[in-house]
């Protein structure tokens, strides 16, 4: 009887070369479903397991990064209070895991998707993108994600189909801000059909290479950044279809002042302040003059077509 | 009822000034070691605001809080008081002028005359004005009863500066509605008082005009 030593073995004869060599996607993969995180030491596990990036893109701006600190503890998240700084300490607590979007009205693959499923979907790009958001300041994000027209057409909306809206989760136990009747609840973002299809409207899931932290809205958001931050639903458990402009939360409450387009626009100012300057959070120092705000968020050329023949005072 | 000597309402007096200037130390603080948060001009926008309006209503809790509790020398910190909301009002108004628009006149100008919230906060910061000018002893000796007249506009500016606080947040009204109860308590009971004053004055006249 033969008995090998182990140095007999070639490692080949365990994990086949191209296995090997694919092992860093492998293991990313395990990790994403699971299957590693009980393996590893807490800090590891989690710090494993927050890693997602994609690759380059062509759309990434080469500006400043606005500062991962300032990214995710300068939130308008109002489900978790309404101070900027309220969303860091109380949206931690909301789990995030198990997650299922539903995915109905005018399309022909209605259905459930879990958040593993979503997160393969597609593959993942780094975004940089610029953010400016309806009261006047600006940041530089680089979000991970793939463009939301992947899930669109994977779902294959009807013909009837013009409106896609976003409903966010509605947790009362963890979201402390819904006790407060300030915008109904849940909230509910849209777009027009083709503006979702528009390739830089983008299906996110992390930013800065990691998974989204739960006050940047995970496990799973839109970014549309030629639009007013608001516009950019977070934490998303529903995406609907319609044939009709949806309600969404902040026309709702305020139909002067937000409108249901809510495009960047430099010269529709907000009734209570001007449009026309931003602060770019982190980069701007105290005594810096605002910059300038560009149309559509510096994104005209690629999506003023969206909008020919509109008039953006009457569609603001 | 405890009335302090001369040298301790001296103390009295400096330990309110210090802690009265401890909100503007502490913004200073925050510019020079970075420790505002993300956005360090809203915060000092927000902070001086704030206080400006805190202020107000302490200077009008003076009075009151005097006649409940019989302590007359309470009346000798109001001015410091006013003068205070006045500075954090000017912190106030440049954090605006400088540090938000830059000196550009003409978007001020725009924003005076097309945005109610800014047009009433202006209209504030200028009544409070003539207020800190005449402030002094010799201002008060000057205009005799007059002086009273001119200050008692400072219940206009708190009801002012309220309402610039409330029609500029977004939606959450919880901070502007709790100084609006604040300063509707502390008005109220001066309308009371005057009402009060008016029913002591008209009785006698009803008995003899009876009798």
């Amino acid at each position: 009887m033969l008995i090998r030593k182990p140095s007999d073995l070639a490692p080949s004869e365990i994990t086949s070369k191209s296995v090997y060599l694919r092992r860093r996607a492998f293991l990313g993969q395990a990790v994403a479903l699971g299957l590693v995180a009980p393996l590893l030491p807490a800090s590891a596990r989690s710090a494993e397991a927050r890693k997602l990036s994609g690759r380059k893109s062509p759309f990434s701006t080469s500006e400043k990064l606005t500062p991962y600190k300032d990214v995710t503890t300068y939130n308008n998240f109002y489900e978790f209070g309404t101070g900027k700084d309220e969303p860091a300490v109380y949206a931690p607590k909301m789990k995030t895991r198990p997650w299922t979007v539903v995915v109905d009205g005018e399309v022909r693959h209605k259905g459930e998707f879990g958040i593993e499923d979503l997160l393969k979907l597609a593959p993942m790009e780094d975004r940089i993108y610029r953010h400016r958001c309806v009261e006047a300041w600006s940041m530089v994000i680089p979000w991970v994600g793939y463009p939301l027209s992947a899930l669109i057409k994977r779902v294959e909306p009807t013909g009837r189909a013009k409106y896609v809206a976003f409903t966010t989760r509605l947790d009362r136990e963890t979201m402390v801000g819904t006790r407060l009747p300030l915008l109904e609840w849940p909230y509910v973002e849209g777009l027009r059909l083709d503006e979702a299809m528009h390739p830089l409207a983008l299906l996110t899931f992390g930013l800065y290479g990691e998974v989204l932290p739960n006050q940047n809205g995970a496990p799973v958001r839109i970014v549309v950044p030629w639009k007013y931050g608001f516009k950019s639903a977070k934490s998303i458990v529903r995406i609907t279809f319609t044939e009709q402009q949806p309600k969404t939360a902040w026309n709702e409450a305020a139909p002067n002042e937000y409108g249901f387009y809510s495009n960047v626009n430099p010269h529709v100012d907000h009734p209570r302040w001007s449009q026309a300057r931003e602060r770019r959070i982190g980069e701007d120092g105290f005594f810096t003059p605002k910059r300038k705000t560009l149309m559509f968020n510096g994104y005209a050329e690629q999506v003023a077509g969206l909008y020919a023949g509109m008039d953006l005072r009457k569609f603001f | 009822m405890w009335h302090p000597r001369q040298r301790q309402l001296l103390a009295i007096k400096a330990a309110l000034f210090a802690l009265c200037l401890a909100p503007f130390a502490h913004l200073v603080w925050g510019v020079a070691y970075d420790a505002l948060g993300a956005n360090p001009v809203e915060a000092v926008t927000h902070s001086t605001g704030w206080w400006t309006l805190f202020l107000l209503c302490a200077t009008l809790a003076v009075t009151p809080l005097r006649r409940a509790t019989g302590a007359n020398w309470l009346q000798k910190l109001r001015r410091m008081l006013g003068l205070y909301a006045f500075f954090y009002a000017t912190l106030h108004f440049i954090t605006y002028v400088w540090l938000d628009q830059w000196f550009d006149l003409s978007a001020i100008a725009k924003d005076v005359l097309k945005r109610p919230y800014i047009t009433i906060g202006f209209t504030a910061f200028l009544l409070l004005m003539p207020l800190a000018a005449t402030s002094t002893n010799a201002m008060q000796r000057r205009l005799g009863r007059n002086w009273q007249r001119v200050h008692r506009f400072i219940y206009l500016i708190g009801v002012f500066g309220v309402l610039h606080f409330w029609w500029l947040v977004k939606r959450d009204i919880t901070e502007p509605a709790i100084f609006a109860l604040v300063l509707a308590g502390l008005l109220g009971v001066r309308l009371f008082w005057s009402l009060q004053r008016r029913a002591r004055v008209t009785r006698p006249a009803v008995a003899t005009s009876s009798g």
